[in-house]
């Protein structure tokens, strides 16, 4: 056949396919938007949760899931972003160095069960921390690690060489050279990262079920102290996040309007998680721009 | 004033400090990670082999054997532990659902990357990237609702199965995918794609003969990502593949997979029982498995490049 | 400067980590295991902690993690839907057993299968895969699907205790969770499941009788309607503490009894005129 017509052809069929997935994502998110939407009034954000009876809110939950992804990235990012710099740049090309890559790419498979129960029987109860949210954010950074390393050192790695040359050439050290060079180029890709992994950390359940537990005793919003029980900012008390309340609604709940309360925290948490995303790449473009000194 | 120019002179610059203490702390965050992972291989091995030299299950029954109720002993006295079913329907899920979501990914991949208008592309990334986040219960319910009665209709039993799994996990495993695979096309220099334009190549063969190429080990750790998320799956699995633990007889059977199994069972046993025993076996067998993927897609993303060259 | 700070926000996070972890404070109670019994405990619990500020701090987990944890006195509290001698690897002679409430298991299935009534040994010969048909026993012509609890679950061994007694279940799909079911029946023709009279109660599930006998709490308490057990507490015997038990007192009292446990669909024990022991013997009390 004629390459223009190839051509042609290719484009039409990414066309169609990209338009395929398009439309099927735009029916989902608008399933569950106009199933959950309609049924709650904006107060549902505001008012705790409830056991059983009806007209409970996912105030504590939706606090929990930002506070717990908020902490998690704080511990996984400097960690990764420190074992993804020494992967890419510093560690010896050798047979060792692959065999780590790849025991890092398959601690990642690991269903979030499995960490979950790690993460129990380590932290919970060996290390004493209890059901809280230090438990919970410290099984998700073992989450996250894989992920977020395997991405900022093949970001690294995408650089080219000339770059490196470049830096070094300036008489910069070598750290200089990452700081100041490779780092800023990687910042797109380490956000995507970053947004990926925040995702999974907003919808993951099985591993925060055995973690930061499954109960959201009431918080008073007022108390700043971090060591009252009843602090939204105490990391010693457990947790419940929006999406273990949503599995546990859908799975033992005895809840009365279970179903409605379901399908509009799904609603929410996809409307935080997109908000997220926004501000996330918002960040990243205004952070490389500041780096790389505008485009 | 001479000592001290010489020791000015003679210690490390500010720079040289800089370098070792940076190297130094990004040595400590990646031995971290490394006995991290580790302490995690070993935990679950330490657990999951002792089915094997404390229960008595025998290796070879228990990767070949069909039926699975750790519980109960067989004729030998062994307990019945074959994790067959589980074991070839988690690999179908997972491959299958890869080879579908592939084509989708490179194909979202491509037109961001090649053919997409910045405010094309500023829409679609959030959007896909909205999709790792909604929880696995929800894409389970969503599953259990619409496809599992869609398959029931179309095919006629129960609906429940491996196709609805893949359904499921074709949408669970499309961003991470996708999102890897933009960034592994985004790496290729435009220079060499300005050369084979140059060269009279059209857009497509561009893209195929070079993009896809010099892109191939980015796809391919891509890939490795989405299938890890659909092995490790459970939860969305779980409600809509129907848990029997029966050989997969067709796309449309109940049948159960590694983690939907251990999911559904570890909260119900006894720690250093059998039952619990056997269920870290699984767990065992799914790192295992995912450790052979890994190698697998490493041995062929070197000879893609060789082959490329 | 700048590191000075981060020195700083540093140690006071290290500080106030190291003492939250120490003043985890004495007035709490955490309660472990089955997923079926929280929300009770969980609701029960919430009045017990406004009234007397212990925080009880309910999580689930299944009833084999409760009740290990228990036994190693890492929970005070271990929740379980099964006599801790029914599991394997339990030594429940270091377990102190408080029975809560009364479960009864109503017999489950989709509302078009054209069938209200089923003998015991009806019942017992479609879990067993010997009727596969809705027709062979007087409804529609519509195959049977059956969905089990998953192995281990403590309604999966009360049905099959009472029910199947030696007869081997057919293998069918398994279901860790009472939400699970309820959907799957709901929307799967022909199927048919057990779930606990609280799961029940949806519109768009049938509650079959089973020779004539309606799943009502009263028939239970006669034991008329045999599918039933009882929830238990586990306390650990050697780590009890004065909190446990006092919000034990609590959970067994009348007051709670008659009220919250009542309207969450269990049955109070005090209305119980049978009781029941690990074998499954039951007698009258």
């Amino acid at each position: 056949m004629d390459v223009k017509k190839v051509d042609h052809l290719a484009k039409r069929i990414i066309q169609v396919m990209v338009g395929i997935v398009a439309v099927l994502l735009v029916l989902i998110i608008g399933y569950i938007l106009v199933t959950g939407l309609p049924q709650e009034s904006i107060d549902f954000l505001f008012k705790p949760s409830q056991a059983v009876k009806a007209g409970g809110g996912i105030r504590d939950q939706l606090w929990n899931s930002i506070y717990l992804l908020i902490l998690a990235l704080l511990i996984s990012i400097p960690l990764s972003l420190g074992a993804g710099i020494y992967l890419a740049e510093y560690a010896p090309d050798n047979k060792l160095t692959h065999f780590i890559q790849t025991l890092i790419e398959i601690l990642s498979s690991l269903p979030s069960i499995v960490v979950g129960l790690f993460g129990y029987l380590v932290l919970v109860i060996r290390f004493n921390m209890g059901f809280s949210i230090l438990s919970g954010a410290l099984t998700l950074t073992v989450f996250n690690l894989p992920l977020l390393t395997s991405n900022i050192e093949n970001a690294l790695r995408s650089v080219s060489d000339e770059q490196r040359e470049g830096g070094l050439a300036l008489g910069l050290s070598r750290w200089q050279t990452i700081k100041g060079i490779l780092l800023p180029r990687t910042v797109p890709e380490i956000i995507t990262g970053v947004v990926l992994s925040s995702g999974r950390i907003f919808g993951e359940a099985a591993a925060l079920i055995y973690t930061s537990g499954q109960s959201a005793p009431a918080l008073n919003y007022l108390n700043w102290n971090p060591l009252s029980p009843e602090s939204p900012l105490n990391v010693m008390r457990p947790a419940e996040t929006l999406a273990v309340h949503i599995w546990k609604l859908n799975t033992e709940g005895l809840t009365i309007d279970a179903d409605i309360v379901s399908a509009a925290a799904s609603a929410v948490l996809i409307l935080v998680v997109l908000l997220f995303n926004i501000l996330a790449h918002y960040l990243g473009n205004k952070l490389e721009r500041k780096l790389t000194g505008g485009k | 004033m001479d000592a001290d120019i010489k020791k000015r002179l003679l210690s490390p610059s500010k720079a040289t400090k800089q370098e070792r203490r940076g190297k130094t702390v990004t040595f400590i965050t990646a031995a971290f990670i490394i006995v991290l992972t580790f302490a995690i291989i070993v935990f679950i091995a330490n657990l999951g082999l002792r089915t094997f030299y404390k229960d008595n299950v025998n290796i070879w029954e228990f990767l070949t054997g069909t039926a699975w109720n750790p519980g109960e002993v067989d004729s030998h006295g062994h307990p019945i532990a074959g994790a067959a079913p589980m074991i070839v329907t988690s690999i179908l899920v997972t491959l299958l659902s890869a080879v579908i979501a592939t084509p989708f990914a490179l194909a979202i991949g491509v037109y961001m990357t090649e053919y997409a208008s910045k405010r094309q592309r500023q829409i679609l990334r959030p959007m896909i990237e909205l999709f790792t986040g909604i929880p696995s219960v929800v894409y389970g319910f969503l599953g259990l609702t619409i496809l599992v009665p869609l398959m029931r209709n179309t095919f006629g039993g129960t609906g429940f199965g491996i196709l609805p799994a893949i359904l499921v996990l074709f949408f669970m495993i499309l961003p991470t995918i996708t999102s890897m695979t933009v960034d592994a096309l985004k790496a290729v220099p435009v220079s060499f794609r300005q050369a084979a334009l140059a060269l009279g190549a059209t857009k497509w063969q561009s893209i195929y003969k070079i993009v896809f190429r010099a892109a191939l080990p980015g796809i391919f750790t891509a890939i490795i990502f989405g299938m890890s998320r659909a092995f490790g799956e459970a939860l969305a699995v779980q409600m809509v593949i129907g848990n029997s633990i029966l050989m997969p007889e067709n796309l449309v059977s109940p049948t159960s997979t590694l983690t939907s199994q251990l999911t559904s069972q570890i909260g119900n046993t006894i720690m250093g029982s059998v039952q619990n025993d056997a269920l870290w076996s699984l767990a065992l067998i799914l790192l295992l498995m995912s450790l052979f993927f890994n190698v697998l897609v490493r041995f062929i993303t070197k000879k893609g490049k060789m082959n490329g060259r | 400067m700048k590191k000075r700070n981060k020195l700083f926000l540093g140690a006071l996070l290290a500080l106030s980590l190291f003492t939250a972890a120490c003043s985890r404070n004495n007035k709490s109670v955490t309660a472990v295991g089955s997923t079926a019994l929280q929300p009770l405990v969980e609701e029960v619990g919430y009045h017990y902690q406004t009234q007397t500020g212990t925080t009880i701090n309910v999580q689930g987990g299944g009833s084999g993690t409760g009740l290990s944890q228990v036994s190693e006195g890492a929970v005070q509290i271990g929740n379980s839907d099964l006599f801790a001698d029914q599991k394997d690897g339990i030594d429940a002679s270091k377990l102190e057993d408080h029975k809560v409430a009364v479960v009864g298991i109503a017999v489950v299935a989709n509302q078009d299968i054209g069938v209200k009534n089923l003998s015991a040994s009806q019942l017992r010969d479609i879990f067993a895969g010997k009727i596969t048909n809705w027709k062979q026993v007087g409804g529609k012509d519509q195959k049977i699907v059956l969905i089990h609890r998953s192995q281990g679950s403590g309604t999966r061994f009360t049905f099959e205790a009472k029910i199947m007694g030696k007869t081997k279940v057919a293998a069918g799909q398994e279901q860790d969770s009472n939400g699970s079911v309820q959907k799957i029946v709901a929307s799967t023709p022909g199927a048919i499941s057990y779930l606990a009279f609280a799961y029940a109660q949806k519109k768009d599930l049938l509650k079959l009788e089973i020779d004539h006998v309606k799943p009502t709490g009263a028939n239970v308490t006669t034991n008329r309607w045999k599918i039933w057990s009882y929830e238990h507490m586990y306390v650990n015997k050697k780590h009890k503490t004065k909190a446990t038990e006092a919000f034990l007192r609590y959970i067994e009292s009348k007051k709670v009894q008659q009220t919250a446990i009542k309207e969450l669909g269990y049955i109070s024990m005090q209305e119980m005129k049978v009781k029941q022991d690990s074998k499954g013997q039951v007698t009258a009390k």
